[in-house]
């Protein structure tokens, strides 16, 4: 299960290369260079050093332990994944993006971004690197997130408005793509999420694994064994499969992923992908989809603009139709409860997107007992939405 | 024999290159599009690309987005746009008809059902702008059983890619003219005479150039060149300008008129 994808890039049925012809040359030849740079230890080494000096790591696990007894259940550990530099797993990411681009002689950048975390990201790491960055970024996001749109600008890249469409992630990612096929011969795409063409899904896993195998590391030395459960949130979900993907040959341990029902999975305003998907293409790979019955994709809808996406990586369709993965839905409402109750028990803000995994964890804390263990994905902080957060809480 | 065919063994016998235009079905409404399509018959075009709209069309420049989300807005489907096949037949039209739909919305109607609809339809050919030959196969038997031909694209970067595009291709192959999204260019790359000749070398097909041809001149450019001059996003453009004109029963054969002189106009 762990050495997917194949050759042709798939996880079973998922995943694949579903794009213009005018793309294939730019794939295989990233998947070329991914390949082969990826072997060679000085490679290897010059993103662990970023990783490590420049972002921060290793993250903490983190025993919440006001939260676990408050709880009742089991001890729940956070993967501090909101301590990395710029406040989320997505630096993970782009460092190892970001070095392969420099590799391969390309000088420009460019990205999606939906909360900004991945555009906040991959401008952090062309400021580094010296390299020329676009971000993509839907307006209606803009709105939504107008702090990490200056902090793009402040880090030197260009914040490009997307009004096509739903002028939210899936736009976007379709505008980058759109971009990059007429600018492929110096540009180099920074996709943000374990989702698109193959290479993509597993590039992106392999830079974010990081994040699983750490933790798997820890809780062996905290607690001498291996946890009862592993939650994390998924919108496309890169964290989560950086998660999951160290836990899968390890079958005693659940792996739960939690995707955003926005205002309930039965309304029409939901991001809940696998509750409410179908088997479907859209950008660039075969996995489950939001669409009608005309396969048409529907806009998703999220207190969250990190999940607030119709479509979900290939990876996650097949742990999840292999059944070695479970995906449940969570709402905005359980969302903001669960961000207030982890402020005031831990003292710590999370971003809404992992203020979903919290609310899973607890409701499902409880149902446990005092000797199980759940470790949780803690991918963001809560910084960036601390005004979105102001202004649904209101007078409270 | 497949129209396709046909037709581009007649034009062959005449010297001439086929003009074929694409435009997005229902947009502005699909009694529209019947009639513009008649239109283009009559002002010269050999053969028609009908559009299906899609949410996400990512092969496609600001244009064709546009005139997608206008069809979009009142609910137009894959089986309305095959459909008018047997309308356009009905009105006389004897062009061939050629479907360019992204993959997915062929994927939830289901592969067998979807043959079978173009083939009572009277559909001669598809265009499906994201499946390149590593993800087409069994696309491509159940067209070839069906004898609709899958019309390959191949871009300027398709290198060593061609040979094996072009020898699967039926109909015509679809030359990318440069990179990017549909949409019209005002120039074009000097290496693109190189590629069409490699594509015309290792095609026993005919070729047909495409994706930002919007004028006589880019049109008579390639004439020598090609098959086949496709000309998309600058007659969708004439669509969108005249779209009010169409609208309005007192002024529609005006808004038809527009497009019939732009149409001529190309074809020269």
């Amino acid at each position: 299960m762990t050495q997917l994808p194949d050759s042709n890039g798939r996880f079973g049925p998922f995943g694949g290369r579903y794009v213009p012809e005018t793309l294939m040359n730019a794939l295989l030849e990233l998947e070329e260079a991914y390949l082969h740079y990826s072997k060679q230890q000085d490679f290897k080494d010059e993103v662990l050093d970023l990783l490590f000096r420049y972002s921060g790591r290793p993250t903490s696990l983190y025993y919440a332990k006001n939260l676990s007894e408050k709880l009742g259940g089991a001890k729940i550990y956070l993967k501090r994944e909101d301590l990395n530099h710029t406040g989320a797993h997505k630096i993970n990411n782009t460092i190892g993006q970001g070095v392969l681009a420099k590799r391969m002689g390309k000088t420009k950048v460019i990205a999606e971004t939906g909360a900004g975390q991945h555009g906040v990201a991959s401008a952090t790491i062309a400021a580094l690197l010296g390299l020329e960055c676009k971000v993509f970024m839907g307006e209606e996001d803009m709105k939504r997130q107008q702090l990490n749109v200056f902090r793009m600008n402040l880090l030197g890249s260009e914040v490009v408005p997307v009004t096509s469409g739903t002028r939210t992630l899936k736009d976007a990612c379709n505008e980058t793509l759109r971009y990059w096929v007429s600018n492929v011969n110096d540009t180099y795409y920074i996709l943000g999420s374990a989702t698109g063409p193959h290479p993509y899904p597993m590039m992106v896993r392999d830079f974010q694994r990081i994040i699983g195998d750490e933790s798997r590391e820890q809780i062996l030395k905290y607690e001498g064994k291996l946890p009862d459960y592993v939650v994390a949130a998924v919108g496309g979900g890169s964290n989560a499969i950086g998660m999951f993907y160290p836990f899968i040959e390890d079958e005693g341990v659940k792996l739960l992923g939690v995707e955003a029902a926005g205002r309930g999975v039965d309304t029409a305003e939901h991001a809940a992908t696998m509750t409410k998907g179908r088997h479907g293409v859209f950008q660039g790979s075969m996995s489950y989809v939001l669409q009608d019955e005309h396969g048409q994709v529907q806009p998703a809808h999220s207190i969250s603009a990190g999940l607030d996406y119709p479509g979900i990586g290939p990876e996650h369709s097949y742990l999840k139709d292999s059944g070695r993965a479970d995906y449940v839905p969570i709402t905005d409402q359980e969302a903001l409860d669960a961000l207030q109750e982890l402020s005031r028990t831990e003292g710590i803000i999370p971003a809404l997107e992992s203020a979903h995994a919290i609310a899973q964890t607890i409701k499902l804390a409880p149902t446990l007992n005092k000797d199980q263990v759940v470790v949780v994905s803690l991918s963001g902080r809560g910084d960036k939405d601390v005004e979105s957060i102001m202004g649904y809480l209101g007078g409270n | 024999m497949n129209l396709i065919d046909q037709r581009f063994a007649e034009l062959k016998q005449q010297q001439k290159t086929a003009l074929i235009p694409f435009i997005s079905c229902g947009d502005p409404t699909l009694d529209d599009t019947i009639d513009i399509i008649k239109t283009l018959e009559e002002a010269g075009a050999d053969m028609v690309e009908l559009g299906v709209p899609y949410s996400d069309p990512l092969a496609d420049g600001p244009v064709i987005q546009r005139a997608s989300e206008r069809a979009l807005q009142h609910a137009v489907t894959l089986k309305d746009c095959i459909e008018l096949g047997s309308r356009l037949r009905q009105q006389g039209v004897k062009l061939p008809l050629i479907l360019f739909t992204y993959y997915n919305p062929i994927y939830q109607f289901g592969l067998h059902a979807f043959f079978e609809l173009l083939k009572q339809h009277d559909i001669s050919g598809l265009i499906v702008p994201d499946l390149p030959i590593e993800e087409d196969q069994e696309l491509r038997q159940l067209a070839e059983h069906n004898n609709i031909h899958l019309i390959p694209l191949v871009a300027p970067t398709s290198n060593e890619r061609v040979t094996r595009i072009t020898k699967q291709a039926k109909g015509f192959v679809y030359c990318v003219s440069s990179l990017g999204v549909t949409g019209e260019r005002s120039d074009f790359h000097a290496e693109i005479d190189q590629f069409l000749n490699l594509v015309r070398s290792a095609s026993d097909v005919p070729i047909a150039i495409g994706f930002g041809i919007s004028s006589r001149e880019q049109v008579a450019r390639f004439e020598q060149k090609c098959d086949g001059v496709i000309v998309g996003s600058a007659i969708v453009r004439t669509i969108e300008s005249n779209v009010p004109l169409l609208r309005d029963p007192a002024t529609k054969a005006e808004g038809l008129a527009n497009i019939h002189r732009f149409v001529a106009e190309l074809r020269g």
